[in-house]
């Protein structure tokens, strides 16, 4: 039986207008608290965006953010490892297709230690126990924060 | 049902209406007689007493506004002299110089009587009392209520206007069974009394609010009722009219104004035109018996609507709905004429969206584009675009079946649109015509 929950990252999701300076205003919020961003990208919709963010402490971005007025929530995303070459993002769509996991939304980074997938599902732990099943690799909750 | 003045309250509306076209051809022959400012004003608009044939042609004479009251300041169109005044009131002077108001013996008796059949209209009468938050002094309220309730017989708690934890245990000891305030002093003294561990539903023996002075909607009216336990009552008059004038009667569905003592026209606030039953305008009014300031046509600036059919409760006199904007805050947007109050009434009924809210209106081509930009709650907020798509497109809707006309809603952050003390600003209109 797998531990679904060590696999459940915090994603911080910020309400912004869709304006020059919003996401700096963002930015330095987090850095004056000395929070690392480790992923993080934006989804645009008529005239507000919401930035969503992987960090390394998200109990203190969401307070930092909500004292100086932003709209902040929680959400539950996971974290797939891939290859960092051709084929990678198939071979893990692959598994995710085969196992019917449907896809809320996702974005991807290349790091030092290879690519990674953020995925946000609308079921977690069946997500998880898919992905395991099908041969992925999930990135456990404690590499993040 | 009871009235004051039976007769004169379920008068045969041919009978009012042809006192009304008496009372009017005596007041325009004193005016063009006795008051200088008035004559110069027929003149200039080439009419003369005898033009006045018919209760109608009361639309040839020309309109009285605010500013001629300011412009002659203190008296200088009063019709009366000093000796045969017995009192003054002074309007508070938010949009400008002070207005003085006086008032002849008559004056004060049309007044009392006004109120004292609007007050037995929503069943108050002997045996009541009667506690009137209303600031006492200059302003009209609360000596316009005070006289109005001692002269239906009911006990007066003249508390005037603060001190709230006083006025809850008063209300308490002395059963006072009504309030007159503002609607919003009302929530204030809810609040109050919560947290002093008394719910006004319960431990007083309050049962009518008579609520003015200041712009209320249904949705107030429904979460007082509900909240406090009572029956919250309109009331409509400003200090130009005498004070607090008309309210509404049991039936709660607008304010009846006596014939005999004014006569009401809906304009259409641009074109001037007169308007029919149930159609929204500008109220303009007529005071028919007035002798210290005759207030002839007088454009108030409310917006509001009549209604001419005998009222359920038997009254035969004319019912004005609750006044639902200002015409200095209208906007015409692609000809349909918009309030910013109907917006601030919609959206006090969607939870996800905050009551701050800023009107942008621009002109793409020929057409007039509206903007309402609102602020997300924290507590509606969620990372899914999509419910947020569904939280404009449910305001835009909302605010189309309110407005009549196509709204595009912008969803802000929370605090970021501007904050008003006292009146607000909300329209931005970048149209250059």
């Amino acid at each position: 039986m797998t531990e679904t929950r060590n696999y459940i990252i915090k994603q911080i999701s910020v309400f912004s207008e869709n304006r020059p300076g919003r996401l700096a205003a963002i930015a330095h919020a987090l850095e004056e608290e000395k929070i690392n961003i480790l992923a993080f990208s934006i989804a645009e919709a008529n005239g507000f965006g919401v930035v969503r963010a992987l960090v390394d402490h998200p109990k203190k971005a969401y307070d930092k953010l909500t004292s100086i007025g932003f709209n902040v929530a929680f959400t539950d995303v996971i974290a797939v490892k891939m290859r960092d070459e051709p084929g990678g993002l198939y071979e893990i769509a692959k598994i995710l297709g085969d196992a019917k996991i449907n896809i809320e939304y996702s974005y991807a980074y290349s790091g030092k230690e290879g690519a990674v997938l953020i995925l946000r599902v609308d079921n977690a732990p069946a997500a998880i126990t898919g992905i395991l099943t099908g041969g992925g690799t999930l990135i456990e909750t404690s590499v993040f924060h | 049902m009871r009235c004051w003045d039976p007769r004169m309250e379920t008068m045969p509306k041919e009978e009012i209406r042809e006192m009304q076209y008496k009372l009017l051809k005596t007041l325009v022959y004193r005016l063009y007689s006795f008051s200088p400012f008035y004559h110069d004003r027929m003149k200039a608009q080439s009419v003369h007493p005898d033009d006045i044939r018919s209760l109608e042609d009361i639309r040839k004479l020309p309109f009285m506004y605010k500013r001629d009251l300011r412009d002659n300041y203190p008296d200088r169109i009063f019709t009366a002299t000093q000796e045969d005044l017995v009192r003054y009131h002074v309007s508070s002077g938010t949009t400008g110089k002070p207005t003085v108001v006086g008032y002849t013996q008559n004056d004060l008796n049309n007044w009392t009587t006004s109120l004292a059949r609007a007050l037995t209209s929503c069943g108050l009468g002997r045996g009541d009392v009667m506690q009137v938050s209303y600031g006492y002094g200059l302003f009209t309220g609360g000596l316009g209520l005070h006289y109005g309730a001692e002269r239906i017989g009911a006990t007066v708690l003249p508390t005037s206007v603060g001190n709230t934890e006083r006025q809850i245990e008063l209300m308490q000891d002395l059963h006072a069974t009504a309030i007159a305030c503002t609607p919003s002093y009302l929530l204030h003294i809810g609040e109050v009394a919560e947290k002093m561990g008394i719910s006004i539903g319960k431990d007083t023996d309050l049962r009518i609010g008579i609520l003015g002075a200041e712009p209320w909607s249904e949705t107030m009216r429904d979460r007082i009722q509900d909240w406090l336990g009572i029956k919250a009552y309109d009331i409509y008059g400003t200090s130009e009219l005498s004070g607090p004038m008309f309210c509404e009667c049991s039936e709660q569905n607008g304010f009846h104004v006596w014939g005999d003592l004014a006569y009401v026209e809906i304009l259409d606030p641009e074109t001037g035109e007169s308007l029919g039953p149930g159609e929204k305008g500008e109220m303009v009014l007529t005071m028919l018996q007035k002798e210290a300031l005759p207030m002839i046509r007088y454009r108030i600036g409310d917006i509001t609507s009549f209604e001419d059919e005998v009222c359920p409760c038997g009254r035969t006199h004319t019912r004005v709905r609750r006044i639902s904007g200002r015409v200095d805050d209208m906007l015409i947007i692609r000809g349909i004429n918009v309030f910013p109050s109907q917006i601030e009434y919609a959206l006090m009924e969607i939870p996800e969206v905050g009551q701050h809210f800023q009107i942008v209106v621009d002109r793409k081509g020929a057409l007039d584009e509206m903007l309402v930009r609102v602020e997300v709650s924290p507590d509606a907020f969620s990372d899914k675009i999509t419910e947020l798509m569904k939280i404009s497109k449910n305001v835009e809707h909302k605010l189309r079946n309110t407005l009549n006309v196509g709204v595009k809603v912008e969803l802000v952050e929370p605090g970021s649109l501007p904050r008003f003390e006292g009146k607000a600003k909300r329209v931005v209109d970048r149209r250059t015509l």
